[in-house]
């Protein structure tokens, strides 16, 4: 499963793009990438599954993409 | 709807456009728009709609350019630095296309100011820089059931979208709150200022939202209602992010217009933190989100002047012998370094408990840098 970083998300992580086992659903992914990159935990961002943003735990198959957006201030 | 202007001449490029056409132009031309923020995002907003005919553009800045503008705020020149941006927007955009009116509000977008102001707007553009005014806007949008152009940038990255314009079978409309319920709090992220922008990328991203207001206004192809768009300047990697509601987003939209004016949105994005000593940016917030007093502890006779900032001058000997009459929630000290404001911060607070103060860290010193 490959997971994207954005904006500071990607300075929090090392990394732009990040490889994973699969994963049962949304929350255990988040909670597992908060264990690896720690940073993750104190700011906000959403998850998408497959360019469709999930407000909810989402089942997960192990084919998607994640991806990760943090809210951008800048003007 | 207004009379045909002087010159279709200079709408002919898009008027000849299919879908577009003379009928198009007249929904531009009978159309207001307000951008809030005359910045790296605003500017090539304004730009392109005063071009385009929009009949009455809306122009919010209370900033001043500086020298730090320039490298992405293409509109101001070096004679306008230290000039209220908005006006000088607005003169530029005159000489641009002076069949448009301009409207020009120099000053803060605050809770008691911010439905005053957009009222009359049918589509409102955020191109601001702090998320206590992202907030604000969001939420007197939603009240208003005004469509909003969003944009937003980071380093090499940009966002936009459009909220409050229905999408999805359902018919529902996306805002803010529904990305994001909750601020960042103040320090989670970071402005332009902290970490820097590419001077290009906020015209990218602002020509996008100058798009997206045009298709609105001209009932042309596909809003960005219900999605982001996601752009990355070093990859070229421009994505599209379908939206979803947020089970919680509606109620955490103050339900009236009273309860907005009342509400705090700098403490919402932290800003009440116990630190006594904020900087450029927090102070920013501060004015941006209003109910703010700047106070300047300096004897009278010291220089430079604070000029550009609505101030009262108490020196700190007079501030600490008399009661203290402030009717703001929140008030910043100043002074020439950041000493004798700290003083007067840990002095007040214990004065007086239900009043938040603070010390401009740098003084009078740091604003000029």
């Amino acid at each position: 499963m490959e997971v994207l970083f954005f904006g500071q998300l990607a300075d929090i992580s090392g990394k732009l793009h990040w490889q994973t086992d699969s994963i049962p659903d949304t929350d255990a992914l988040k909670a597992m990438l908060e264990v690896n990159f720690e940073g993750l935990k104190k700011v906000k961002y959403m998850i998408a599954v497959n360019r469709q943003i999930v407000q909810n735990n989402t089942p997960l198959s192990g084919s998607e993409t994640i991806a990760l957006m943090p809210p951008f201030s800048g003007g | 709807m207004n009379n045909p202007p002087a010159s279709y001449q200079r709408y002919q490029r898009q008027t000849i456009l299919p879908g577009f056409g003379i009928a198009g132009q007249y929904k531009l031309l009978s159309a207001s728009v307000l951008v809030i923020g005359a910045g790296g995002l605003g500017c090539p907003v304004i730009q392109y709609l005063a071009a385009a005919g929009v009949g009455k553009i809306g122009i919010a800045d209370y900033d001043t350019v500086s020298l730090t503008n320039l490298h992405r705020q293409v509109l101001y020149t070096m004679d306008d630095i230290g000039k209220p941006k908005a006006s000088v927007a607005a003169q530029r955009l005159q000489a641009l296309n002076p069949e448009n009116n301009y409207q020009v509000f120099d000053e803060a977008v605050t809770p008691a100011s911010i439905i005053h102001i957009i009222k009359d707007f049918d589509v409102i553009v955020d191109g601001t820089d702090n998320f206590a005014t992202r907030y604000l806007i969001n939420d007197a949008c939603v009240l208003m059931d005004k469509p909003l152009v969003f944009g937003a940038v980071s380093r090499f990255e940009g966002q936009v979208t459009v909220f409050n314009v229905p999408s999805g079978l359902q018919g529902e409309s996306i805002h803010y709150r529904d990305l994001f319920p909750h601020p960042p709090q103040d320090g989670e992220v970071m402005n332009c200022a902290e970490s820097g922008v590419l001077g290009v990328l906020p015209a990218i991203i602002g020509s996008l939202m100058a798009n997206e207001v045009i298709k609105l206004l001209a009932g042309l192809g596909k809003p960005l209602s219900g999605t982001l768009l996601s752009y990355n300047a070093l990859t070229n990697d421009m994505m599209q992010w379908k939206l979803q509601k947020h089970s919680e987003s509606n109620k955490l939209v103050p339900p009236t217009v009273s309860a907005l004016r009342q509400k705090d949105y700098a403490w919402e994005c932290g800003i009440q933190s116990n630190d006594l000593e904020i900087d450029t940016a927090d102070l920013d917030v501060l004015l941006m989100a209003g109910n703010v007093a700047l106070i300047d502890v300096r004897e009278m006779h010291e220089t430079p002047v604070l000029r550009g900032w609505e101030h009262r001058q108490i020196p700190l000997g007079t501030l600490m012998q008399d009661e203290m009459d402030f009717t703001s929630a929140h008030i910043v000290f100043i002074c020439q370094s950041g000493k004798r404001s700290l003083t007067a911060a840990n002095w007040a607070k214990e004065k007086c408990k239900d009043k938040k103060f603070y010390s401009l860290r740098g003084g009078v010193e740091g604003l000029k840098a």
